[in-house]
């Protein structure tokens, strides 16, 4: 009898504890004159694709100390509470949901990657906070009436085959073949590649696949070889893009290999050595800023950029990865920058979101945005350079 | 498929299959002595891969001596993870040892991922990346280096179990460790010999693949699985019996990309590569049922 009270007790303390729970979270924080505006971001700081996440982080950190330096945001200091997601999805939700309840942020930026990016769409949207993802999908954006909380800063696979396929058009290429890895990123690249070719008038004679980090893409390239291709176009990122071309250059193959934007950093330079000349790819401008002409809108911005990145953390070490963060929480810190006074942190978070969706001629680092109810992408076009590696330098093909 | 295109996808395969040997040999090796199969062997290859390349590239030292101190790093580390790890533990079931194993697999590859970062490196090749035109197909030198590599070590391999006190005794230890024991060899001394020398032929073959392939620290589990697929094959026989099971997935899986069979383009090659491991598996299976049925 004695051991059934014990526990009879105990179960009504714990009924009573959780009960107080949500009580205790009725009152709502209410941001007051000179708080610190906390701004979130999951970037993939670890795991596979950290050489894109980290000058994410990079990024942010130079801007938080630029912004506070001159006084902060209409009097309130910012942070920006930075976790790694591992490239790992649930993780990355879980970090997502840390930063909606327990660190009360106003808005999140990131994840790096399209797979992170879906994946948290429904936790933010429920959760009701605005969300500027750094990653490529156009799915993270569309339909826009299902992604109303949901922004975005990259330029879509899309608009970079767009880029490639005019340039092959006007080269006169009519066959090309498809390198593309299995991942979400290679794969939702095939998809527009395929879809895409015949408004160009190309024809896709051989479409090959590979895993992400396979030792070797000799014989996928060997099948290529036996088609009448005029031209490879692989889809993935840089790592494997190098291997690509290494065994091209092994197999002596003369035909020419156009890469995605997912190889836009001296990584893949280093990585391919010699192999790298002659691969043709559309990018952001900021890699070949020094020839942009002086009336183009973004060459103040990028110049900027690269001076202030490439300042605190050494000589070539800028990549368009980090300037997608830039774009992101630039828009966040003009939307915050609107924010009244004394209102609580469900009214924020709308307010941000509202202010992000009205964001006009915002020139960024990967292009000039223009956010409407209808397109929370909101690039302007014209972002793209097509952009060939000569000698291990990046070449503008104007 | 033209007999170009063959010729090339058997020698593409060829090299994807030493690489899968060579890590393979590991797993053998230790399970033969000690019946454990050794999910850090993949990590041993990833590490000789890295220090190769921090050798050179961070400490300066010349290629040929910083393979070799790559690999007698690599050997030293598969020596002290049995000391530490395994031999502390000695009485756990063989399951938890594997187990323990996988623990040790996870904590170099975040000590390495800690230490050295994530980024991928590429040590310099052996000798250049000019590729040998060889009866209209083509081979990369560092490949050749893979291939020959793969042929020398499973010889010496051979020649060091058939011929020599300790080789023996290894060899001892694989059929019976109690009779083995009996006549005065150490099992314990053995098991530690079986991972030093493990680790050593994953170090190998982490520095002659690592140019080739480029290496990072999550590396080591994909290696490693293609390892035990190609130990498998080989039914953790012998050596040689492994080098066989590696080349044999390798041309498969290469050969798998080059066949054209309808729907079934290059994204299926694994899967066509797991189908013939477990033909394979069910045949020998099979046989083994039927042999015992006999005896």
């Amino acid at each position: 009898m004695q051991k059934y009270l014990k526990w009879s007790v105990m179960l009504v303390l714990v009924v009573a504890l959780i009960s107080l729970v949500p009580m205790g979270c009725a009152q709502e924080t209410v941001i007051e004159e000179g708080d610190t505006y906390k701004v979130g971001a999951v970037f993939d700081l670890t795991g596979p694709t950290s050489n894109l996440g980290i000058p994410e982080e990079y990024t942010v950190d130079m801007m938080v100390d630029q912004i506070n330096d001159n006084g902060g945001i209409n009097g309130h200091p910012l942070e920006v509470i930075v976790y790694d997601t591992e490239g790992d999805n649930d993780k990355c939700a879980l970090m997502t949901t840390r930063l909606i309840e327990q660190d009360e942020v106003l808005a999140i930026i990131g994840p790096t990657r399209s797979g992170t990016s879906l994946h948290i769409l429904d936790t933010v949207t429920t959760a009701e906070i605005p969300l500027v993802s750094c990653a490529a999908n156009i799915g993270i954006v569309t339909p826009v009436g299902e992604r109303y909380w949901i922004f975005k800063t990259p330029q879509t696979d899309k608009e970079a085959i767009t880029e490639i396929y005019t340039y092959l058009q006007s080269a006169n290429v009519s066959n090309i073949a498809l390198i593309t890895d299995t991942s979400g990123f290679g794969a939702g690249g095939r998809d527009v590649l395929i879809a895409d070719a015949a408004d160009y008038g190309l024809t896709i004679v051989d479409d090959q696949t590979f895993d992400n980090d396979d030792t070797s893409m000799q014989s996928q390239l060997t099948h290529i070889g036996g088609t009448d291709a005029e031209a490879v176009v692989c889809w993935t990122t840089d790592k494997d893009a190098a291997t690509v071309a290494l065994d091209m250059q092994t197999l002596q193959m003369e035909i020419p290999l156009y890469c995605s934007h997912g190889i836009a950093n001296m990584d893949f330079i280093t990585a391919a050595g010699d192999a790298a000349n002659g691969v043709i790819f559309p990018a952001g401008k900021l890699l070949i800023v020094d020839d942009l002409p002086a009336d183009d809108p973004q060459k103040d911005v990028l110049m900027q950029y690269r001076q202030d990145y490439e300042a605190l953390y050494g000589e070539g070490t800028m990549s368009t990865f980090g300037g997608h963060a830039y774009d992101a929480l630039s828009m966040v810190v003009i939307a915050l920058a609107g924010l009244d006074e004394g209102i609580t942190l469900s009214d924020a978070r709308t307010a941000v979101r509202d202010g992000i969706e009205q964001t006009t001629d915002f020139v960024g680092i990967s292009g000039v945005f223009t956010m409407s109810p209808t397109n929370h992408l909101g690039m302007e076009p014209g972002s793209l350079a097509m952009i060939e590696i000569v000698d291990g330098e990046w070449t503008w093909l104007k | 498929m033209s007999a170009d295109q063959f010729l090339q996808y058997l020698i593409s395969g060829l090299t994807i299959g030493s690489i899968y040997a060579l890590v393979g040999l590991g797993f053998t090796i230790i399970y033969a002595v000690t019946r454990i199969i050794n999910f850090a062997q993949g990590e041993f290859v990833m590490l000789g891969g890295m220090l190769s390349f921090y050798l050179i590239s961070a400490a300066g030292i010349p290629l040929g001596p910083a393979l070799i101190l790559s690999v007698l790093i690599a050997a030293a580390i598969g020596a002290i993870m049995y000391l530490l790890a395994i031999r502390t533990a000695r009485k756990a079931s063989v399951v938890s040892l594997i187990i323990i194993t996988i623990g040790a697999a996870v904590f170099i590859r975040g000590i390495v991922g800690v230490g050295w970062g994530v980024d991928a490196v590429r040590p310099p090749y052996f000798t250049g990346y000019k590729s040998i035109s060889f009866l209209g197909a083509y081979i990369h030198p560092q490949d050749l280096w893979i291939i020959g590599t793969t042929l020398v070590v499973v010889v010496l391999l051979h020649l060091f179990l058939s011929y020599t006190m300790v080789g023996k005794a290894l060899k001892a230890c694989a059929i019976s460790p109690v009779a083995a024991g009996m006549v005065g060899i150490n099992p314990r001394a053995m098991a530690l010999i079986a991972f030093a020398l493990a680790a050593a032929i994953g170090g190998i073959g982490g520095v002659v693949m690592a140019p080739s392939i480029g290496i990072d620290f999550n590396d080591g589990f994909k290696l490693g699985l293609m390892g035990f697929v190609a130990a498998s094959i080989g039914g953790f026989k012998s050596p040689i019996a492994t080098v066989i099971g590696g080349l044999t997935l390798g041309i498969v899986v290469s050969l798998a990309v080059g066949v054209d069979w309808g729907p079934f383009t290059s994204a299926y090659k694994d899967a066509i590569a797991m189908t013939v491991l477990l033909l394979i598996l069910l045949i020998r299976s099979g046989r083994l049922a039927a042999e015992e049925r006999e005896s």
